[in-house]
């Protein structure tokens, strides 16, 4: 039987369609990366990385805001990873009460939801101003952690809860502890949902800067790892770097040669994370 | 009867209160956040007068005028702007990648998509500010690029990676049966899946909408770089300011009543996103069910 020329007509308009909006978005994240690139990649060098700013010769080196992009990444993954698990752990095995577990639930979402230049300025409020920690790393990276504590708790709860039932009631039955069967039998058979967490912290601390803007500060020193986690010791991460560089500075080289190096770590962080993903759905 | 460990029962003690904590953590720093911002934000307001505040349309906080008439009205136009163009593009995209794309083809695209999603905001902002902005002024012939237009170009590439992934998730939930029922009455492939895969998402759609909107309302350093950040009324290509461009813009210096200004401005991009936050919720309820 021949199809009607309307239907015919309709389904070749929707193809259309479609396929325009697929050249539409690809083109634009092709000539996105495609210019970064471009613009970026030759003013990449081994000074450009290895070097801090020299205000007397005018060049422009990367060298703090890597080490202290790193800082934020160290720091706030030691404080989100137990906080996060532990809150996972509390959520599958402890929690009896319903209503508590909706309450902990609406709260992590909610939490998922506010903008990050809120987290900024009621960081600012807490950590920089109430807890005297004034603009340092060490108030960013806490402002973070408020910032990637969904994603961890979120990654963790689904892998706890792909841990057979029957492994625990083994470990039960064994006499074993409610938390010695966590550490023992739980813990290591989600070890994969807590890595993928992690990583997905780490990409969200990597493009995070409306949060760090007004609590990690902008300063360009070379930071020795203790001398970062020391309140008032301000510094700016990638991200921050190139928002000054852009905006306050039209040193625009940089900026963007900053802005290779965060697309490359954007797409090693998710490759990573496809990687870890695909092994936590093959256990 | 056995006797058990006391070290053991201890550490079981302490862990059962450790964990407790830690799961009460996300509640008290959704607490400590309300808080913060409810008794931060409230003076200045109460001094301007909800009223004056909310509807004045001139913001100079040298001569203690506070009015964010306009950018309440700029932070919901570039909003709706980024929602107009994105939500076609994103569900097309969507319904490509989920129900019709070939293997190989859906193993380039999904990781476009996320490497979309990943790629941090200053650099949409710094693209946006080096590109599109001098090509606005050039095509429009307008004395600077920036301005809500530009703001919308890059809010709407901001919002598509949400809209497509959490709408390709309820796509693919669709049972099978729906479509194969369409099928088997004669329907074409692109028939069915617009006429009923579709339809039958559409509270999964509806939440990566929600989803978007609150990006796109949230966001701050991207459009900071291309909006221009002058607190006039909305217009397309002359410089505007958002909710969240107002406090990322004069945080820095500002003091006294203008400081709690900007603490009221946040106040009020929180209920924003918290309504926002419960419609969302609403749809995903609607899904559930």
């Amino acid at each position: 039987m021949k199809r009607s020329s309307y239907r015919r007509f309709m389904d070749g308009l929707r193809s259309t369609l479609m396929y325009v909006a697929i050249a539409i978005v690809c083109l634009l994240l092709l000539g996105i990366i495609g210019y970064i690139f471009v613009r970026g990649i030759p003013h990449i060098s081994w000074e450009f990385l290895s070097t801090k700013p020299s205000p007397r010769s005018g060049t422009i080196g990367i060298l703090p805001d890597l080490l202290n992009t790193l800082y934020v990444i160290l720091m706030t993954l030691v404080v989100v990873l137990p906080l996060g698990v532990g809150a996972a752990i509390y959520l599958t095995e402890y929690a009896s009460n319903k209503k508590l577990v909706r309450v902990i639930e609406f709260a992590t979402e909610t939490l998922s939801g506010i903008p990050s230049i809120i987290f900024g300025l009621v960081g600012m409020l807490v950590f920089v101003e109430f807890f005297g920690l004034q603009s340092s790393l060490l108030a960013g990276a806490l402002t973070l952690v408020i910032l990637t504590l969904p994603t961890v708790v979120r990654t963790t709860q689904e892998s706890l809860k792909t841990v057979p039932q029957s492994y625990r009631e083994g470990a039960l039955g064994l006499g074993a502890g409610k938390w010695r069967m966590i550490r023992t039998v739980v813990l290591p058979s989600s070890v994969d949902g807590i890595v993928t967490g992690c990583i997905l912290a780490i990409g969200r601390i990597v493009g995070e800067s409306a949060a760090l803007l007004y609590t990690a500060g902008v300063a360009h020193n070379i930071l020795s790892l203790a001398q970062a986690v020391m309140p008032n010791t301000p510094g700016s991460t990638l991200t921050v770097a190139l928002y000054m560089y852009a905006s306050e500075r039209a040193e625009f080289d940089s900026a963007f040669a900053i802005a290779t190096i965060l697309l490359i770590l954007t797409f090693l962080i998710n490759l990573a994370a496809k990687f870890a993903g695909r092994k936590l759905r093959k256990n | 009867m056995k006797k058990t460990n006391p070290v053991l029962q201890a550490t079981e003690m302490i862990m059962r209160v450790l964990l407790t904590v830690c799961g009460l953590a996300a509640v008290g720093f959704v607490v400590v956040i309300t808080g913060y911002l409810v008794v931060s934000g409230i003076p200045a307001i109460r001094q301007v007068g909800l009223i004056e505040f909310l509807t004045g349309t001139v913001w100079k906080p040298s001569q203690d005028q506070f009015g964010i008439l306009p950018v309440i009205l700029t932070s919901v136009l570039g909003t709706f702007g980024a929602i107009l163009i994105g939500v076609p593009l994103g569900l097309l995209f969507a319904i490509y990648l989920g129900k019709m794309a070939p293997k190989p083809v859906y193993q380039v695209l999904r990781p476009t998509v996320d490497l979309l999603a990943g790629i941090p905001s200053v650099v949409y902002g710094l693209v946006g500010m080096m590109v599109l902005v001098p090509f606005v002024r050039e095509v429009f012939h307008v004395a600077d690029g920036v301005g809500l237009f530009s703001s919308i170009i890059v809010l709407t590439v901001m919002v598509l990676p949400s809209i497509i992934s959490v709408s390709e998730t309820a796509l693919k939930a669709v049972p099978h049966e729906y479509e194969e029922a369409s099928l088997a009455l004669g329907a074409t492939w692109n028939e069915t899946v617009f006429k009923v895969t579709f339809p039958a998402a559409k509270s999964g759609i509806a939440a990566s909408v929600v989803l978007g909107i609150g990006r796109a309302v949230g966001e701050a350093m991207a459009i900071m770089m291309v909006c221009g950040n002058v607190a006039n009324m909305p217009s397309l290509f002359s410089s505007v300011r958002f909710l969240t461009t107002a406090i990322a813009g004069e945080m820095s210096y500002s003091s006294g009543l203008h400081r709690q200004a900007l603490f009221s401005v946040a106040l009020i991009l929180y209920c924003f996103i918290m309504l926002i936050n419960m419609v969302l919720n609403f749809f995903l309820k609607k899904k559930e069910k």
